[in-house]
C-alpha cells in the first residue's frame, strides 16, 4: 500500500492519453510546434550560411574597413547572450522597419513571428558560420586557389567551382554543429512568445497541469530531431569527403 | 594584394594597428557612444542601480557555481567514456547525448515546472527540512545549468583523456605508481591542460546560458533589465546596457583563461 501511495501522484501526472493526436490530447499541438521549430531552424541556418559565406569572404579578401567591421560583428554577436540579441533585434528590427515605412508614408506592418525569428537567429548563426567557413577556406591547399587564378577565373566562378566545393569537407563538422545549435536555439523564441515546440509544450502543461509528461515528450521530440540530423550529417560528410583519404578516429 | 597587406600588418605588429580606417572607425564608435549617452534616456539608472549590482552578482555567482560543479561532474563522465567498462561508458554517453540533444530552456522548465509540480504531491517531501529550499527557483536553475555544463564538458574531457599519450601512462605504471596516483599526477593534469582552450569557450557559452534562469523567476542581471523595461517602458537603453555588461564579463573571462593557459607549460608530449 505505501508504495502505491508513493507512485500515485506520479501516475496521475504521467497521463499518456494527453499526448494523443486527436483533440482531447495535445499531441497535434506539439507536432505543430515541432514543425514551426524546424521551419525556423532551416530558415535561420540557411540565412546564417549566406551571411557566413559573405562574412568569410569579407574577412579574408575584403578591404581593411570591411575586415574590421566583420570582426566587430562576429565578436559582439558571439559574446552577447542569444536571448539578449533576440530581444534587441526583435524590438529594434520591427521598430526600425515600421519607422522607415512611416517616413515613406506607408502604414506600419505587423512582422510575423516566423520571419522575425528566422532573421534574428540567422544573424546569430551568421557570426558563428563566418568563423567556421573562414577556417575552412584557410584549410584549402593554397595551390588550388592559385591554380584557379592562373586559369584566369573571375572571382564568382572561382568561389562557385573551387573555393566552396574544396572547403566543404573542412566546414561540415562545424556547420553540422551549427545546425544542431540552430534546432535548439529555436526554443529561445518561446521567450518572445512565438509558438514553437517549447512554448506549445508550456501552454499544454499549463492547461492540463501535466508539466512533466509534456516536457519529457518535447525532450524526446528534440532528441529524435538531433539523432535524425546526426544520421543525415554522417551521410553528407561521407559524400563531401569522397575521394579524400579517410580520417583516423583517434585524433591527435 | 590583400594577403600581402595582411602579412605586412601581422609582421609589423602593434605600430601598424592604428591605420587611418581604424581612426575613422574609432571616431564613429565614440560618436555613437556619446550620442547614446546624451540622446537616450538614462534617468532610470539611479533607481535600479542597487538591483543591477545584485543582478550582476547573481549572474556571476551562478556562473561560478555551475561551472565548478559541472566540471567536477565532467571528470568522471569523461573518464567513464574514455576508459571505463561498457556499463559505465554507456550511461555516461547516453547522459551526454540526451543533455546535448535537447534545449537547455526545455531542461530548465522540465525541472522547474515538471519536478516543481510533482514534489508538492508527496507529503514527506513537503514536511522535510529541504522543502523551504525546494520551493525556491534557484536550486532548479543551478541543477539544470550544472548538468548542461557537465554534459558538454564531459564530451570534451573524453577527448582530452583519450588524447594523453599511452607512453606517459605506461611510464607512470613502470615507476610503480598506484592507479589513483597515476590518475592524479599524470592523467588528469595533462587532460585538463589539453581541454583548457575548449574550457574557455564552454565557459563563455555557459555565461550566455545564464539569462535563461530569468524565465524561472531567478533575478539575475537579465531579469533586472526586463523589469526596467516593464516598469518604465524604456526598451533599448536597458538592453544595450545589458549587452555591454555581458561583453565586459566575456572579455574578463577570456582574459582570465588566457592568463591561466599561459601559466601552463605549452609542451605537451
Amino acid at each position: 500500500m505505501p508504495i502505491e501511495n508513493l507512485l500515485n501522484p506520479m501516475l496521475q501526472s504521467a497521463t499518456i492519453e494527453l499526448l494523443s493526436i486527436s483533440p482531447p490530447g495535445w499531441g497535434a499541438n506539439l507536432l505543430r510546434g515541432l514543425a514551426n521549430s524546424i521551419q525556423i531552424a532551416v530558415g535561420a541556418f540557411g540565412l546564417g550560411l549566406a551571411i557566413g559565406i559573405a562574412g568569410a569572404w569579407g574577412k579574408l579578401y575584403g578591404s581593411p574597413m570591411v575586415r574590421d567591421l566583420m570582426e566587430i560583428y562576429t565578436t559582439v554577436v558571439r559574446a552577447v547572450p542569444e536571448l539578449v540579441l533576440i530581444l534587441l533585434l526583435y524590438y529594434a528590427g520591427t521598430d526600425l522597419i515600421n519607422r522607415a515605412l512611416d517616413s515613406f508614408g506607408y502604414a506600419p506592418i505587423d512582422i510575423s513571428g516566423l520571419v522575425a525569428g528566422i532573421c534574428v537567429l540567422g544573424v546569430v548563426q551568421g557570426a558563428y558560420a563566418t568563423e567556421v567557413i573562414r577556417g575552412a577556406i584557410l584549410a584549402i591547399p593554397q595551390g588550388q586557389i592559385e591554380a584557379a587564378r592562373a586559369y584566369g577565373m573571375p572571382p564568382g566562378k572561382m568561389l562557385r567551382r573551387i573555393t566552396l566545393p574544396a572547403m566543404l569537407p573542412f566546414a561540415i563538422p562545424g556547420l553540422a554543429n551549427l545546425w544542431l545549435i540552430a534546432t535548439k536555439d529555436t526554443a529561445l523564441l518561446a521567450v518572445v512568445g512565438f509558438n514553437e515546440l517549447t512554448q506549445e509544450t508550456r501552454q499544454a502543461g499549463a492547461t492540463t497541469k501535466a508539466y512533466f509528461t509534456f516536457f519529457v515528450a518535447a525532450g524526446v521530440l528534440y532528441l529524435l530531431l538531433t539523432l535524425f540530423s546526426n544520421v543525415i550529417i554522417g551521410r553528407i560528410e561521407r559524400w563531401a569527403r569522397r575521394g579524400m583519404p579517410p580520417v583516423t578516429e583517434s585524433g591527435q | 594584394m590583400s594577403a600581402a597587406a595582411r602579412a605586412e600588418s601581422t609582421s609589423t605588429g602593434r605600430s601598424e594597428w592604428l591605420q587611418p580606417h581604424r581612426i575613422v572607425l574609432i571616431a564613429i564608435a565614440v560618436a555613437l557612444v556619446l550620442s547614446a549617452i546624451f540622446f537616450m534616456r538614462w534617468d532610470w539608472l539611479p533607481n535600479y542601480f542597487d538591483l543591477a549590482l545584485l543582478g550582476i552578482w547573481r549572474t556571476i555567482w551562478i556562473l561560478v557555481v555551475t561551472c565548478t560543479l559541472g566540471f567536477m561532474l565532467a571528470i568522471p563522465l569523461g573518464l567513464a567514456q574514455a576508459a571505463g567498462p561498457f556499463w559505465l561508458a554507456w550511461p555516461a554517453k547516453a547522459f551526454c547525448t540526451v543533455i546535448r540533444g535537447t534545449p537547455l530552456l526545455l531542461q530548465l522548465w522540465l525541472l522547474y515546472y515538471g519536478l516543481g509540480s510533482l514534489f508538492p504531491q508527496y507529503p514527506w517531501i513537503r514536511q522535510s527540512d529541504l522543502w523551504p529550499i525546494l520551493r525556491q527557483a534557484w536550486p532548479y536553475a543551478v541543477v539544470a545549468l550544472t548538468l548542461s555544463y557537465a554534459a558538454y564538458e564531459g564530451e570534451v574531457m573524453r577527448g582530452a583523456f583519450a588524447g594523453v599519450p599511452r607512453g606517459q601512462l605506461e611510464a607512470a605504471r613502470a615507476f610503480g605508481m598506484s592507479p589513483w596516483k597515476r590518475f592524479r599526477r599524470i592523467w588528469l593534469p595533462q587532460a585538463v591542460s589539453r581541454a583548457l582552450p575548449t574550457l574557455a569557450g564552454e565557459t563563455v557559452l555557459q555565461l550566455k546560458a545564464t539569462p535563461l534562469v530569468a524565465t524561472i523567476t531567478v533575478i539575475d542581471i537579465y531579469a533586472v533589465a526586463s523589469r526596467v523595461r516593464q516598469d518604465t517602458f524604456i526598451v533599448y537603453e536597458p538592453l544595450l546596457l545589458l549587452a555591454l555588461i555581458y561583453l565586459i564579463i566575456t572579455g574578463i573571462l577570456v582574459f582570465a583563461f588566457r592568463k591561466l593557459e599561459a601559466r601552463i607549460p605549452a609542451r605537451l608530449g
